[in-house]
């Protein structure tokens, strides 16, 4: 053939679209409304679980290394029968210290799945105010190191993290501390450690994390000063935290840790079980409300399309009688019904964007600030698939079972 | 000599709703190629089933249809669709044409449908085909705008785009007043006599199945005269 054949099965397929202009936005519309909704819901609740995880890991690392309390041991065991053996077995009176913390840090931090690793060391300390002592805890962190793994400074009110650096004898303190002791930015402060070493430090600034029982008695100093609260050397580390790359595997990575360490390795699920729950269960949740989402924008979709196409059944029947045959019938109503999907799909990516973004600039307040809702990228892929995917199950189904039938058993109908 | 363009064989038709009936019993015959044969009968006697079936456009029936030669009886849809688009032309009763199309679309999708003619060519013949009937000025109004009888003509024309070797029509002259019915009539004999095409009509009206060459009287199903004399 020295001609290019016309394409009249598109034609067809454009001259449908076109000159039923109103049933085409209709149906657009749905697929938009379908698409708009899958999209935004699907990033409300990916938001909402990464929001919560984030805010769970802003104070407990993924896995915590320590050594953990050793119980005594009887130097005889009961042997046979007679002679009975006392024990009172009691916790080691030897330190908790980690031994050679570089040594073990620097091995830790070899590890391929290990994302960041930081020492801390925990000194139980009382705020003096005149005569009256409120007891707590001072953390010893290395500043720069503490704020990248915890994100720290998302809950700094005052201040900033980075002054603890500047400030040798700093201190980061709760709110509930503060407000307690009368203090704010730049004041002075005198706390007592366990041991009775008396210290004055500057107050370099304030958090809160909306953990009352955190922010009432929880400061942040650095790990030399606590090790000073101690008496201790520079060595003196109780703490090691890790994050790994993908901390849902911290529970199986937690075993290799501590095999490797030789101390206890905790991770966060275990050390948080009732969290855990309560996620296992937002996890079940988030899923079930995005499956019964795809099921109604889907069905939506498809019976909205669906109707474009059985309203043109007798046309099918007509085209058949004139020679088309059922790829033909097929392929027009599948590129009719994947034009408005393209359309409705369009404006639904542009409506969802356009949703997404308002909520995003939306304040809530607290230690939520904006609304926890993203961009995520897979999210809008499996939107446009989705609708992809039930447009052209919506022309193809229906044309399918129309284009195998006799012409004459639609026009009897 | 003459040559058979179509033959059925004991071809049987039952309906199974609402109840069991048997609407074509045992129906034999030959076409001969350049025929302009017509089929008459009371409304009900199966006629038009008959019409559908000769057409392909139904396929439930028992007994053997040919076609060119070829026994079609078994054929799968796409195989059959190729068949009507090629070979057969079809005007139903009721005009049915796509209602979003213009006249000339109308006309001219079975040959863009074939493909057998660049775009240009195509057009220039559906027009004439148009003029043929009368219906030139009306070339480009949506088919959905023209009157019956207008609408009829189109659906004519439109089976006559392709130069099948059968056209068959079911009352194709139903909704037309004399002036074009005589004008119908003439173009199907002009096709039969000039270019070898066979007509196969079925009708109510006896004037046009008088003048045709040979008329088949149906009654209850069955043939019961293969060339009726009108007296």
């Amino acid at each position: 053939m020295a001609f290019k054949k016309h394409p009249i099965n598109t034609e067809v397929a454009y001259t449908y679209i076109v000159s039923n202009k109103r049933l085409t936005m209709v149906a657009a519309l749905g697929v938009t409304l379908g698409i708009a909704v899958f999209i935004f819901m699907n990033s409300m609740l990916a938001g909402f679980d990464k929001s919560s995880s984030e805010a769970f890991f802003k104070s407990i690392p993924h896995i915590r290394i320590y050594k953990d309390d050793e119980i005594s041991k009887p130097f005889a065991n009961q042997t046979g029968n007679n002679i009975p053996v006392i024990i009172n077995p009691k916790v080691v009176p030897a330190n908790n210290t980690i031994i050679n913390p570089k040594q073990v840090i620097q091995l830790l931090k070899n590890q391929p799945d290990v994302a960041f690793v930081t020492p801390q060391l925990t000194v139980g300390i009382f705020y003096n105010n005149a005569k009256t002592q409120i007891s707590g805890r001072a953390i010893g962190i290395l500043p720069e190191e503490a704020n990248q793994m915890f994100n720290m400074e998302s809950y700094v009110v005052e201040g900033s993290v980075n002054n603890l650096k500047n400030n040798i004898n700093g201190i980061l303190l709760g709110a509930g501390v503060a407000s307690k002791m009368n203090v704010k930015e730049g004041d002075n402060i005198s706390i007592t450690s366990s041991i009775g070493m008396t210290k004055v430090m500057k107050v370099i600034g304030v958090f809160q994390t909306n953990n009352s029982v955190v922010d009432k008695t929880t400061a942040y100093i650095n790990i030399a000063f606590a090790q000073q609260l101690l008496k201790k050397n520079a060595s003196y580390i109780t703490d090691i935290n890790v994050n790994i790359k993908d901390y849902t595997k911290a529970k199986a990575y937690a075993v290799n840790l501590a095999q490797l360490t030789n101390y206890k390795a905790e991770d966060w699920e275990t050390a948080n079980e009732t969290y855990m729950a309560a996620t296992k269960m937002r996890a079940i949740i988030i899923r079930f409300v995005s499956i019964s989402i795809l099921l109604v924008a889907g069905f939506g979709i498809y019976n909205i399309l669906n109707m474009t196409v059985m309203q043109k059944i007798n046309d099918i029947a007509i085209l058949k009688a004139i020679g088309f045959n059922g790829f033909d019938v097929v392929s027009i109503f599948v590129s009719q019904a994947l034009i408005i999907g393209l359309i409705g799909i369009v404006f639904g990516v542009l409506f969802a964007s356009i949703m997404v973004a308002s909520l995003q600039s939306y304040y809530v307040g607290g230690d939520i600030g904006y609304f926890p809702i993203y961009f995520k990228l897979s999210n809008f892929i499996k939107g446009v698939a989705f609708g992809f995917g039930v447009t052209f199950l919506a022309g193809f189904i229906p044309a399918r079972k129309a284009a195998n039938v006799d012409p004459v058993s639609i026009f009897r109908k | 000599m003459k040559e058979i363009i179509l033959q059925t064989k004991s071809i049987t038709k039952h309906f199974y709703e609402p109840v069991e009936f048997k609407v074509l019993d045992d129906i034999s015959f030959d076409v001969y190629k350049g025929e302009f044969l017509t089929v008459i009968g009371k409304s009900g006697c199966g006629k038009s089933t008959l019409l559908y079936i000769l057409s392909t456009m139904d396929t439930e029936f028992e007994g053997e249809l040919f076609i060119d030669n070829q026994n079609v009886s078994r054929w799968k849809q796409d195989k059959l669709a190729t068949i009507r688009n090629e070979k057969i032309g079809f005007v139903f009763q009721f005009h049915y044409l796509l209602a979003e199309f213009s006249c000339l679309k109308n006309v001219m999708i079975p040959a863009l449908r074939l493909g057998k003619l660049p775009y240009d060519v195509i057009e220039e013949k559906a027009y004439q085909k148009l003029e043929l009937l009368g219906l030139k000025d009306q070339a480009l109004k949506p088919s959905s705008k023209l009157s019956g009888g207008q609408q009829q003509r189109v659906a004519i024309a439109r089976a006559l785009i392709n130069d099948p070797l059968i056209i068959m029509g079911d009352e194709p002259t139903g909704n037309l007043d004399s002036v074009n019915t005589q004008n119908i009539f003439s173009i199907f004999k002009e096709l039969t006599q000039e270019f070898g095409q066979t007509i196969i009509a079925v009708t109510h009206d006896n004037d046009f199945a008088k003048a045709s060459d040979r008329t088949i009287e149906m009654q209850d199903g069955k043939i019961i005269n293969q060339d009726y004399k009108f007296n």
